[in-house]
């Protein structure tokens, strides 16, 4: 059975679409900068469904008024880190929500290996089941 | 906004059709027509109206509005559509307008779709150097990137390098804002403002700066009549008026004042017009039971000039107000 058909990890939004190109992300951009959330950019090499806080490339961007801004620093992190995942994350500081509100994936490394399923014997006939990234094998940074 | 183009399904509410004013934007093949649909002229017009002399700025304002409508035009033919580099230099001695100026800039170059949100970032030297190695390019960058799409306006620039410390943090930061000046031209647009002299000097040791920047605009000190104009509109704008003869007793005001160190151009007559309105407010509150009309309260009378320290000076100074 194939875990991994696309070979592509699918989180956030746009996650089952192709690559949203430059223009496009700048477009989405515009939108949450429109909402008034404030864009902040992550990056990581460990992309487990369970990893929910990737390391920050830089300060959450508040105040901006134009997508130039956050383009321009996911440029530089896309030179900086240009086989890690990034994604690009919008927060909303509206009184009881105070969260994010949109999250996408603006990079990803050319070759995903996806994951692989370990299963652990328990005692009688219990199983108990993990998911193992097989990129996590290398140490950090030489992973893809 | 208000008017969507698609409908629910399940909803009464139609969608509008596809908006008719996006039709004539097809191609304006004049001069006129590029006008009318930026509104440049309303901004130039009311830069006219609202701000007193200047003549030399306007002009050269109008030559840059000309400028960018010439190019509109020439993107239609596919002629080469090399963005001009916009970044400007406001020089000038205080209070002569270059902070409202640039206002007024932002608004021209965002209805001719140069800059795309048209807001202006106004920044000192504060707010773009770090206090300590590794800060400053985070805190540049930063203000820079709240600047995109609209004008980053830079106040007393020159105090960006100081030449007598050779490790100020400065010159980190004027590297970075020519690095984004030149490569995110169509981003944002950069204003430098400050003293003209001040203004000389710091592009004598910055060549890089000095030749990046396209326009240097020089703000005139204001003559006696212009300042006298602008004390009409500063006063008219806050409901007060001049009463009799005070309005020639503030002319002479004016003309000692020039004179006087630290004098401001606008920013002076306002301070003038500041303190006379105190003195007015405390002629009136020392009658307490006299019934205040509505003229009463918004004349300023020529004793609440005639108290000014101004006044006492020409006693050692005897030149008539001749200039």
């Amino acid at each position: 059975m194939m875990t991994n058909p696309t070979g592509r990890i699918t989180q956030g939004q746009f996650s089952f679409l192709p690559d949203l190109s430059d223009a496009e992300i700048a477009l989405q951009i515009a939108y949450g900068l429109a909402k008034g959330y404030a864009w902040s950019i992550e990056y990581t090499d460990d992309p487990h469904p369970r990893n929910t806080y990737w390391e920050m490339f830089g300060m959450p961007m508040f105040d901006l008024t134009d997508a130039a801004g956050v383009m321009l620093e996911l440029a530089n992190c896309r030179a900086t880190f240009p086989h890690h995942y990034i994604r690009l994350m919008a927060f909303d500081s509206t009184r009881n929500i105070e969260s994010i509100a949109m999250s996408f994936i603006v990079n990803r490394p050319p070759n995903e290996p996806g994951f692989r399923l370990v299963r652990q014997e328990m005692a009688g006939r219990t199983m108990r089941y993990t998911v193992h990234s097989y990129a996590t094998n290398k140490p950090e940074g030489e992973r893809y | 906004m208000a008017n969507p183009t698609y409908s629910i399904p399940g909803t009464a509410i139609a969608p509008a059709a596809a908006a008719p004013a996006l039709a004539p934007m097809a191609a304006p093949t004049t001069v006129g027509e590029v006008l009318a649909q930026s509104q440049v002229m309303a901004v130039i017009d009311e830069l006219d109206r609202d701000l007193v002399g200047l003549v030399p700025v306007k002009a050269r304002i109008r030559d840059i509005a000309a400028l960018l409508v010439i190019a509109k035009l020439r993107e239609q033919f596919g002629m080469a559509a090399a963005m001009p580099s916009l970044h400007m230099c406001f020089s000038g001695n205080p209070g002569t307008g270059k902070t409202t100026v640039a206002l007024r800039m932002a608004q021209i170059l965002h209805r001719l779709g140069y800059v795309r949100k048209g807001h202006v970032v106004s920044v000192t030297r504060d707010d773009l150097v770090g206090q300590y190695i590794g800060h400053t390019a985070p805190k540049t960058k930063e203000v820079l990137k709240k600047a995109m799409g609209g004008v980053l306006f830079i106040d007393e620039a020159y105090y960006l390098y100081r030449p007598e410390n050779e490790r100020d943090y400065g010159q980190e930061a004027i590297e970075i804002l020519l690095q984004v000046m030149e490569n995110q031209r169509d981003d944002l647009v950069v204003i430098l403002a400050g003293y003209k002299d001040r203004m000389d000097t710091f592009f004598q040791s910055n060549p890089g700066m000095s030749s990046r920047i396209a326009h240097h605009l020089d703000f005139p000190d204001y003559s006696a009549p212009e300042l006298l104009q602008i004390a009409d509109r500063m006063l008219g704008d806050g409901s007060y008026r001049f009463g009799d003869g005070a309005r020639e007793v503030f002319d002479q005001y004016l003309r000692r004042r020039v004179a006087q160190p630290h004098f401001a151009n606008a920013r002076s007559v306002r301070n003038a017009l500041d303190r006379m309105r105190l003195r007015q407010a405390s002629r009136l509150f020392a009658d307490r039971d006299r019934p205040l009309t509505r003229d009463d309260l918004s004349t300023i009378e020529t004793s609440d000039i005639l108290l000014s320290r101004v006044f006492d000076m020409p006693a050692a100074n005897p030149q008539p107000p001749s200039a």
